[in-house]
């Protein structure tokens, strides 16, 4: 293929062939300077953020959500075209016809979004309760399908946060390849590759794929039309910068009007753009303040997108949090810096727009980065606690240079990969049920193998172990069955048609299990192997509390006996994970990450051995639990650095807090020893770091008077939220996390 | 391979020393300074007993957090009552690449500790107070012991960061900075002069050991005042 919007880029197998690394590789200028050359807001974008501010502030009054559209299902084009301020937009496209206006979206479950309707106000129209009255939602199918010991362990709370009730997410699509070729050459490439399929046998799996490449052809084609109604006609690839973020949003808006999955990331877009821009600048078409303008407006888009959640799930995640995750800067195979002005430039959206939690910023860090970008990157973490690090240097010798991260921490390769989302299991809550042979105490709820409950009147680890061994055999097992059902659902009434499309045809699946309570169950078993742990019984015989006598080595100390109880449960979770097949023969991974569900794991659970109370919160993530750290902040990540990313290939998160005082004296100070801590974090092959820099007295004061910080920003486990919109528990659970303080 | 007396660690500093540094706190101290922040390292009883081998293994394990500029810091309690020990330390840091940094008063000086000095790389020297009359007073000994340790890490050609609690009404004005200058000025070796506001958030040390406090009754610094004598120590034109 030959084009004119091409002109003055290098030549390369991306023209023959669907192949946006390749160009990617072939036309882009790395950057190893500092931040000096970047411009500030105008007038233009400051006013527009000034509006979309005073919506946000409209929103906030509201509730929560400022307009519901309760007659229109969400689908590319079933809106008129919305904007911010016409006559000021530089890029243009709205989820609905106004802006913050959220659709409906029955697909993934019709009672999600009926409640979801009602808690803010509104009720669903007849019409489209009429229309989904003879189509069956994924919600449907899943439920139809699920066994009685399905529904028990999710009523239990032993496996919870599935995603059977609403879109799976964690799917993305390569969108700049609406840039770089234009819709009618994907089309075309997909009808291509449905044509071959022809000529072979049709088994359940090419049939399956011959309907799906038949929707992701008709999806392409809502797609230019949902453009066409904005002005643009994205057939054919971008001529210049302006168009390649047009083209390229217009992509993501399909998706995000088509689907309301959990997480909808972005990928890697800002290298991309960079080569359009520098053309740009080259020919002197474009100026620096008119790319970071580009880039300014893009992101305020990215920052008005929203899905309907019901107000639970707002609860469990700290707001309606979408994860448009955009992984910024790495190295590339050969060497070159992946950084480029325009990684500096999405950063600086950070400053030109104020910090904020979306787009979910994400640093792929390497020791080899360029200085000024660290630099760069550890001032913008210090002002803003707006982004989070995650280990290129990890993650290249797998997912190579084109790989993005969807969601908090899943690495995937773009447009090559996807994943099955499945939240994760309660380890914590799954060792008491092993402790009372098949008996949860917190919801009386009989489950798992049947036998006694532990006899002894001080626990023995060997006998624990055993036990415990019995039932992670089990869970996993019932785990991959279950998401087994979901996924096989999901792709039956709920696929992902624009994203799919902007996949290649064969793609790599995989199958995301995850744990939550990692650091309490390595605390509990090593209480139990390192003290003297006395179970206390009701008076039907079972363990509901603990006696603690003596000290034992806890997680986050840097302290072996206790690190590699973590590691290694990690490992036979995964392992156990793996002895069940997967749908479409996804690959098992697994992660630890709880977001900030943490604390609703906690409040299902019951007392644990190593000294939590029933119901309190745990540790988010992989970190350890609050304030049980004595050795200071590098002990602390040493002890998580042990985790292997082998078996947690979906990710390891890690929550930390420190404050200014005690990274340094001076601002140069503590910009340069952030840089060294990251760079010996990932050197030690870590996978992930969020980084709060700030005092403990600022959330709180926040908490006190949440008016006085609309904005405040702080990073959870995998993402960033506005402090105001978690829940008063879950604000008050992250204030009473350790914060690593000046001596 | 030596046996110290050690009150705890810290993995991360970045207070004690350039870079990110591992911090090792030792017990037992010489002085009892009314502005002291760490009155649980006084009593050489009280610690763990550490050795230097078990010691030095320990900061390996975060030597890729050090970069060029960070390494170890030994601190206290008075590093220089265990000389042998932190010696040994310093030996064996500095076979495996590690920066090391003494944090002391300076109150003490002999032949082993000038056998410490061979593996110190930078001296964090706590001057305390500039005139003999108020150090001999809240100190207990003579400011002749600090500048004799000085005078030598001069001759030995050892950077020196000299260090002072900045504590109001005490040492909080022109004439103890003019002081202050004029020593750093007749020490080449003196590359940077910090000061530190005295804080009293170790009142509750104090209260678990039930210990009087004693500058309990004075107040901390404001962020302004330490502003002025920072200036004040940039102005080239103030006198010395």
């Amino acid at each position: 293929m030959r084009c004119e919007n091409w002109n003055g880029f290098k030549e390369g197998k991306w023209q023959d062939e669907i192949n946006v690394r390749d160009f990617i590789q072939s036309n882009y200028s790395e950057y190893c300077g500092d931040d000096s050359f970047l411009e500030g807001a105008t007038k233009r974008t400051s006013n527009l953020m000034k509006k979309v501010q005073s919506l946000f502030e409209l929103e906030r009054q509201f509730g929560g959500v400022l307009d519901v559209d309760t007659t229109t299902v969400s689908s590319l084009t079933n809106y008129a075209p919305g904007y911010i301020d016409h006559e000021n937009e530089l890029i243009v496209g709205m989820q609905t016809n106004r802006p913050l206006k959220r659709g409906v979206n029955p697909f993934g479950g019709m009672r999600m979004v009926k409640q979801a309707c009602e808690a803010y106000g509104y009720t669903l129209s007849h019409k489209v309760q009429e229309e989904f009255r003879y189509r069956t939602t994924h919600n449907d199918g899943v439920f139809r399908a699920y066994t009685d010991e399905m529904r028990l362990a999710r009523k239990c709370h032993v496996i919870t946060g599935l995603p059977d009730a609403y879109g799976r997410g964690r799917i993305i699509g390569d969108y700049r390849r609406v840039a770089l070729y234009g819709v009618d050459k994907l089309i075309e490439e997909k009808r291509n590759d449905k044509n071959a399929l022809a000529k072979g046998n049709f088994n359940t799996e090419q049939v399956r794929m011959d309907e799906e490449l038949f929707q992701q052809i008709t999806f392409l084609g809502y797609l230019k039309e949902m453009a066409a109604s904005y002005g643009y006609d994205i057939s054919q690839p971008a001529a210049n910068a302006r168009e390649a973020i047009q083209w390229t949003y217009f992509a993501y808006l399909g998706a995000i009007k088509e689907q309301n999955g959990a997480a909808m990331s972005l990928g890697r877009v800002s290298t991309f753009f960079d080569i359009y821009i520098e053309r740009d600048i080259n020919n002197g078409t474009l100026t620096e303040s008119e790319a970071q303008e580009l880039i300014d407006d893009f992101v305020i888009k990215l920052r008005i997108a929203r899905h309907l959640r019901t107000p639970e799930y707002n609860e469990l995640f700290g707001g309606d949090p979408m994860w448009i995750t955009e992984a910024v800067g790495g190295m590339g195979e050969d060497g070159r810096t992946l950084v480029t002005k325009s990684s500096f430039r999405i950063l600086n959206t950070l400053y030109t727009l104020g910090s904020s939690p979306e787009p979910n910023l994400t640093v792929l860090w390497s020791t080899k980065l360029p200085k000024g970008f660290k630099e760069f990157c550890a001032k913008v973490s210090i002002d803003t606690d707006s982004i989070q690090y995650e280990n290129d240097d990890l993650m290249r010798p797998i997912y190579g240079d084109d790989y993005a991260i969807a969601c908090c921490v899943s690495a995937m390769k773009v447009g090559k990969q996807m994943q099955f989302f499945g939240a994760r299991c309660n380890l914590a809550k799954l060792l008491l049920i092993a402790i009372n042979g098949g008996y949860d105490t917190t919801s009386g709820i009989h489950i798992g193998p049947q036998m006694p409950a532990l006899k002894e009147d001080v626990l023995d680890y060997d006998t624990v172990m055993e036990r415990y061994q019995i039932y992670i055999e089990w869970l996993s097992n019932l785990y991959v069955n279950t998401m087994n059902v979901i996924h096989y659902m999901h792709d039956k009434y709920a696929y992902e048609k624009t994203q799919m499309a902007l996949h290649d045809t064969e793609v790599g699946r995989f199958m995301a299990f995850g744990i939550a309570g990692l650091s309490v169950v390595a605390d509990s078993l090593s209480a139990i192997k390192y003290a003297k742990v006395k179970p206390v019984r009701n008076e039907l015989g079972f363990i509901t509390d603990f006696v603690t006598e003596g000290d034992f080595p806890k997680f986050g100390n840097d302290d072996d006996r206790v690190d590699l109880i973590a590691k290694d449960m990690t490992h036979t979770v995964i392992s156990e994970l793996r002895k069940t097949p997967t749908y479409r023969d996804a690959e098992h991974t697994l992660s630890v990450l709880t977001i900030t569900s943490n604390v609703m794991y906690g409040k299902n659970t019951g007392a644990t051995p190593d000294g939590r109370k029933a119901h309190e919160p745990f540790a988010p993530g992989a970190n350890p639990m609050h304030n049980r750290e004595e050795n200071g902040a590098l002990a602390s990540l040493n002890s998580i650095t042990k985790l292997s990313y082998d078996d947690c290939r979906d990710g390891i998160s890690n929550t930390f807090s420190i404050t200014p005082e005690a990274l340094g004296r001076e601002d140069q100070d503590r910009t340069a020893n952030l840089v060294t801590i990251l760079d010996g974090y990932f050197a030690k092959m870590a996978h992930h770091i969020n980084v709060n820099v700030l005092n403990r007295e600022t959330l709180m004061k926040a908490y006190e008077n949440p008016e006085a910080y609309p904005n405040l920003t702080i990073r959870v486990s995998g993402y960033a939220v506005n402090f105001n919109k978690l829940s008063r528990e879950q604000q008050r659970e992250v204030i009473s996390r350790t914060f690593h303080e000046a001596m | 391979m030596k046996d110290g007396r050690i009150n705890s660690i810290q993995s991360m500093g970045t207070l004690d020393g350039p870079g990110v540094r591992f911090v090792v706190f030792t017990q037992g101290c010489n002085l009892r300074c009314g502005c002291c922040h760490n009155p649980d390292t006084w009593n050489m009883a009280d610690g763990k007993t550490c050795s230097s081998t078990e010691l030095v293994e320990k900061a390996l394990r975060y030597r890729e957090y050090f970069a060029s500029e960070g390494g170890v810091t030994v601190s206290g309690g008075e590093p220089l009552l265990q000389p042998e020990f932190v010696s040994d330390f310093f030996k064996l840091c500095h076979e495996n690449g590690l920066n090391t940094c003494l944090d002391t008063s300076g109150s003490l000086l002999n032949d082993t500790i000038k056998e410490l000095l061979n593996h110190t790389d930078r001296v964090l020297l706590d001057i305390k107070y500039t005139t003999n009359e108020q150090y001999s007073k809240y100190v207990g000994c003579s400011l002749d012991a600090p500048l004799s340790f000085l005078k030598y890490l001069n001759e030995r050609k050892i950077p020196v960061t000299l260090r002072q609690v900045i504590i109001p009404t005490l040492n909080d004005n022109e004439g103890n900075i003019i002081r202050l200058k004029r020593i750093a000025s007749e020490h080449r070796c003196v590359d940077n002069i910090e000061l530190l506001p005295f804080k009293k958030i170790c009142q509750v040390k104090y209260d678990s050991l039930g210990i009087e406090f004693p500058f309990a009754s004075l107040p901390q610094p404001t962020p302004e005042s330490i502003n002025h004598l920072n200036t004040l120590l940039k102005d080239k034109s103030l006198e010395i």
